[in-house]
């Protein structure tokens, strides 16, 4: 049994590089798009806070696998062409910049007007006062949402299958229709289930570092 | 005069809130507004501070306008001028509003490094020695959480101050505080306007306001009923509204 085990590594090992890959890419871009999302949904301009909520409701109402299935065809069609990756990528980005910009959302809207009112008498610019006064105080806000979310991201990044990238599983998959076993499924989960104990444990850290005020 | 407040009108929805304010204020005058609640006194002290657009009239403050009627509109600062009037009031709130991410430290040098350019260094200097005046130098570390009510509202105090404004004002300075401390708040408040500074004070609070006044202003449903000098304000009680204010 270990030895079967053993012989599954390597295969798993890889789709895990590209579960990791999916997962960090997508993380780091569409956290800093989502708050413009949340800025530009919270925007004076009608139009602009408009088409934002318009982008918002298509990509939180409509499967995520549509939407990577939409961008792989849908991008050759009007001429442009990227690599598989870079596809999956834009349309994971997209995806969860939308939801992260309504758990930003939320946030800003929770921050007292007087913290905006001390900082107007101060004479703080409004690029400053997003910046320095309301955006650190939304953080610890939203964190136990975005915790929500990047579990639900890890196990997400499993769609990338879809056009043909070779995930974490995708590989379990393969060895176990390969070898008609439930073994490389079972340690497949196991690794989802280390993933998600990992990003939980660093999220509770980084919410404890964020309780030294109230 | 460094406040001269002229014909001032604004409404919310169609309800009348202030209704031809016209007063000043001079450096080394404390002026309490006082009235019932619903009186228009935190409005009218919002406009000063530029946080409530006023609908009509004008307010200079140090020879800036704040606003003033063109054309039959009321035409705020450029945001040039806005920025000047900024400095010269600051403003301590009801409930002070301090950043609660921030130390008491970094909540006085965020404006004085961002908006005067002090240095670092400077700002610090600075902080320090305005908390060390208000007796509160040992909580410089100490996040707003950590504070009682008058330790916050002397940060918030030392907070308005950082940028050396011409005009202090304070909104209802007492209402969160236990009685004991009003004294303190009282002592504090009479030292600052020794200073080059005119300070104004909203409140309902008599004691505060017979404590450190040097001039009364009465309103009551958004008008001026009365103005003057701390002595003649208390030996007349000829108005009706102001003695039912007065002895409530």
């Amino acid at each position: 049994m270990l030895a079967y085990i053993y012989t599954l590594l390597p295969s798993i090992f890889d789709g895990l590089l590209m579960t990791l890959k999916v997962f960090f890419v997508t993380l780091i871009l569409s956290i800093p798009l989502g708050v413009l999302v949340s800025i530009f949904r919270l925007s004076k301009i009608k139009v602009l806070a408009k088409i934002t909520e318009l982008y918002i409701w298509v990509m939180r109402g409509s499967p995520l696998m549509l939407q990577i299935v939409f961008i792989f065809f849908g991008l050759p069609i009007v001429g442009i062409t990227l690599d598989r990756f870079t596809t999956v990528i834009i349309a994971f980005i997209l995806n969860y910049a939308a939801y992260f910009g309504e758990i930003f959302r939320g946030g800003i809207e929770s921050i007292d007007k007087g913290q905006y009112e001390a900082a107007k008498v101060l004479g703080l610019s409004p690029y400053r006062t997003f910046i320095r006064i309301i955006l650190p105080q939304v953080f610890k806000i939203v964190l136990p949402s975005i915790g929500n979310e990047v579990i639900t991201l890890v196990k997400d990044t499993s769609l990338v299958y879809i056009v043909g990238l070779g995930e974490l599983l995708r590989a379990g998959k393969i060895a176990s229709n390969r070898d008609a076993s439930l073994v490389p499924l079972a340690l497949v989960a196991v690794v989802y289930l280390l993933l998600t104990a990992i990003f939980t444990m660093v999220f509770n850290k980084v919410e404890k570092r964020f309780s030294y005020y109230e | 005069m460094i406040l001269k407040v002229n014909n001032l009108n604004k409404s919310f929805g169609g309800k009348r809130v202030l209704k031809d304010i016209s007063f000043g204020l001079k450096t080394g005058e404390i002026l309490a507004i006082i009235g019932p609640s619903g009186a228009g006194k935190t409005t009218l002290l919002r406009c000063i501070n530029g946080l409530e657009k006023a609908d009509k009239g004008t307010i200079v403050i140090d020879n800036i306008y704040l606003c003033k009627d063109q054309n039959n509109k009321n035409i705020p600062a450029k945001s040039k001028e806005m920025k000047k009037i900024r400095q010269k009031v600051g403003m301590v709130f009801q409930n002070y509003n301090l950043f609660p991410h921030m130390t008491v430290m970094e909540n006085l040098i965020e404006a004085p490094i961002n908006v005067l350019g002090l240095s670092k260094e400077e700002a610090l200097n600075r902080a320090y020695d305005l908390l060390k005046n208000l007796g509160m130098e040992d909580k410089k570390d100490a996040y707003p959480f950590q504070l009682s009510g008058g330790q916050k509202q002397r940060v918030a105090i030392a907070r308005a101050l950082c940028l050396n404004p011409k005009i202090l004002s304070l909104d209802e300075p007492t209402s969160a505080l236990d009685p004991e401390l009003r004294e303190g708040i009282a002592s504090i408040i009479k030292k600052l306007a020794d200073k080059d500074m005119g300070i104004l004070i909203i409140s309902h609070d008599m004691e505060i306001v017979k404590r450190v006044a040097t001039r009364i202003i009465f309103m009551a449903e958004g008008r001026i009923i009365k103005e003057a000098t701390k002595e003649d304000f208390f030996n007349s009680f000829e108005d009706g509204r102001l003695k039912s204010f007065m002895v409530s």
